[in-house]
């Protein structure tokens, strides 16, 4: 009952504490604390108890599968669910002092609207980790949609409107071929519950799946910023005042690839050839080099960090050639998918991190140019050390839970024979160090004549949180490993073949 | 012809129009028009196959998720106009800067 209850805790308690906000907009800073409390009771109600008995699933409303919706709570999606609620209790805490208006101030349209999207981009994310319905997941990618847009648009400045209006046209294509995909699954089976549809569709390579799983990976592509994709993701990662970036970089490309996982290794696991996989890993590959190449060149510090996040976007998608293709090998095949998994993870804790210490930044050195950061290391220490730490995960450096990531991607691609992928992840990482080396080498240099603007130690604090959560995913591998494992589907331990 | 395949032929025409819409002209209203040609369409095919078995009754399904849809697209749609008026307030400009469209005359460039 309790775990019922979590279930639907998480989706609805950020949902209805956006509408309060919308109504009462002086508590939003209060309700989104309120919610970071409850997401967080409802979390360790979960764990343990699908730690114990498997994954659990709940018929809203008691409708069955075929006309009702289904959410589950299995370990991949409790990991992301988890990650998701780290990064916005950071972001929820250190967006106070730019949005939390200070009492006396008179209320700007912008600290009205923050809390209201940020909550319900919660939670959409929410739902989407949990629904087991591809239309519903169509529902709550909208919704995410339309409130990343409206996050990146917040300020009413030209680049900002452009850069909203730009991620707007490439997610209105994306989705409409997400549910053009979805309509003609529904022809093919006549149900979009992932279980059903997996059921069915065993060992069948009908051409109307093909087609309908084309448009839809082609969809989500778009929305996660995959490769050829991405032109709109630096100028609206880049664009959005701190806070948002941290969510719109670190949380809403994990909710697309959340999707396409879902869809090619649990409801139609068979789809997939070679060709396939080898295509979607080549653009994750190109993402790779060019997210890297392009961010050594920036000279502000969100550009650097949003190309970084084109290049990380990139290694999500090694999934596909790793984890299915050549590798049928088992136990490899599953490693491949767990490596993906801890990257996503230590991603989106580290990215956000990331974003939030540039934030900081900017408003302490008055720019956003890596050179104006000269010397900051020693005026902000614990923003150095987040943003240095973020670098090791990042970068894949032992002991974090990037190194955890690249290195079971890497011993899979060595086991099964595919060395193009292996020298992909090295360059990538080689790559990562040079361009995080350079803001680094800056901040730390010892010039210190400039003079900053003091930074609050609380809005410090977090992004350092964020960071050491992402090292520890690393050195406690074991619990979130053994999380991710419940509930995995099997084509992930077998391979997509 | 059944009247089914009738309706999914015009979504599918629907779609092809409004994709055509979409890339060929960079007005962002248009484009805005476009998308829910395109919309339209996806959804007319969605109705048609609630059809798809002549001796069964009509799937009512495919009607509930076209209405959550229509919503949907009606919200997305609502936010770009607004969008669009704001950046075209805030620019002087309908069109995305390298989307190679003339800038209005006399307005300068951001």
């Amino acid at each position: 009952m309790s775990v019922s209850l979590a279930i639907v805790a998480l989706v609805t308690a950020p949902l209805v504490a956006a509408l309060i906000a919308v109504i009462l907009p002086r508590w939003g800073p209060w309700l989104s604390l309120l919610v970071v409390a409850g997401n967080a009771a409802a979390l360790v109600v979960l764990i343990p108890a699908i730690v114990s008995q498997g994954a659990l699933t709940l018929p809203i409303g008691g409708w069955q599968a075929p006309l009702g919706i289904t959410l589950r709570a299995d370990g991949m999606a409790l990991a992301f669910l988890t990650m998701a609620a780290l990064v916005m209790a950071a972001v929820l805490v250190s967006a106070r002092p730019e949005f939390g208006g200070g009492g006396e101030v008179t209320e700007t349209r912008r600290q009205w609207a923050f809390w209201p999207l940020a909550l319900l981009l919660w939670s959409a994310l929410n739902v989407v980790f949990l629904s087991r319905d591809l239309f519903n997941l169509y529902v709550a990618l909208e919704l995410l949609t339309v409130s990343a847009v409206a996050l990146v648009a917040i300020d009413g400045k030209a680049d900002g409107l452009g850069a909203a209006l730009r991620y707007l046209m490439f997610a209105l294509l994306g989705s409409l071929a997400y549910l053009l995909g979805a309509a003609l699954l529904y022809a093919q089976h006549g149900t979009l519950d992932i279980a059903l549809l997996a059921d069915q569709a065993i060992g069948g390579r009908a051409a109307v799946d093909m087609m309908a799983v084309g448009l839809m990976t082609a969809g989500l592509a778009a929305k996660t910023a995959l490769f050829p994709f991405h032109a709109w993701l630096q100028p609206a990662h880049s664009g959005a005042p701190a806070p948002a970036s941290a969510m719109l970089s670190a949380l809403v490309p994990k909710a697309s690839f959340a999707i396409l996982i879902r869809i090619w290794f649990e409801a139609l696991p068979g789809l997939a050839t070679p060709p396939l996989l080898v295509t979607l890993g080549a653009m994750g590959a190109i993402a790779i080099v060019y997210g890297s190449v392009l961010a050594l060149r920036q000279t502000r510090l969100k550009l650097m960090i949003a190309y970084s996040t084109v290049a990380q976007i990139g290694y999500l998608f090694l999934i596909f050639p790793l984890a299915g293709g050549d590798s049928y090998m088992q136990p490899w095949a599953a490693g491949a998918w767990t490596g993906v998994m801890f990257h996503a993870l230590s991603h989106g804790l580290a990215k956000a991190s990331m974003f939030l210490c540039a934030g900081l930044w900017i408003v302490a050195a008055g720019s956003d140019r890596i050179e104006a950061m000269r010397g900051l290391a020693s005026a902000t220490p614990m923003i150095a050390s987040a943003f240095a730490l973020a670098a090791v995960t990042l970068v894949g450096l032992p002991p974090s839970g990037g190194f955890t990531a690249k290195y079971l991607m890497l011993t899979s691609a060595f086991v099964s024979g595919q060395y193009v992928w292996a020298a992909v992840l090295l360059i990538g990482g080689l790559l990562s160090a040079a361009y995080l080396y350079r803001p680094l080498a800056v901040a730390f240099a010892r010039d210190g004549d400039a003079v900053f603007k003091p930074v609050p130690r609380l809005a410090q604090a977090m992004p350092l949180m964020l960071a050491l959560a992402a090292i520890l995913l690393g050195l406690a591998s074991q619990g979130p490993f053994a999380l991710m494992q419940i509930g995995r589907p099997s084509s992930a331990e077998a391979g997509l073949q | 012809m059944a009247s089914s395949s009738i309706f999914g032929l015009c979504g599918a025409l629907l779609i092809g129009m409004g994709l055509y819409g979409f890339i060929t002209h960079p007005h962002l209203l248009r484009r805005l028009l476009a998308f829910n040609v395109i919309g339209s369409g996806i959804f007319l095919l969605f109705g048609a196959t609630a059809a798809r078995l002549p001796s069964a009754a009509t799937d009512p399904v495919p009607q509930a998720l076209i209405i959550t849809g229509i919503v949907v697209a009606l919200a997305a749609t609502a936010l770009g106009v607004g969008l669009v008026l704001a950046y075209a307030r805030v620019t002087g400009r309908t069109t995305l800067p390298e989307d190679g469209a003339p800038t209005d005359p006399g307005k300068p460039p951001r």
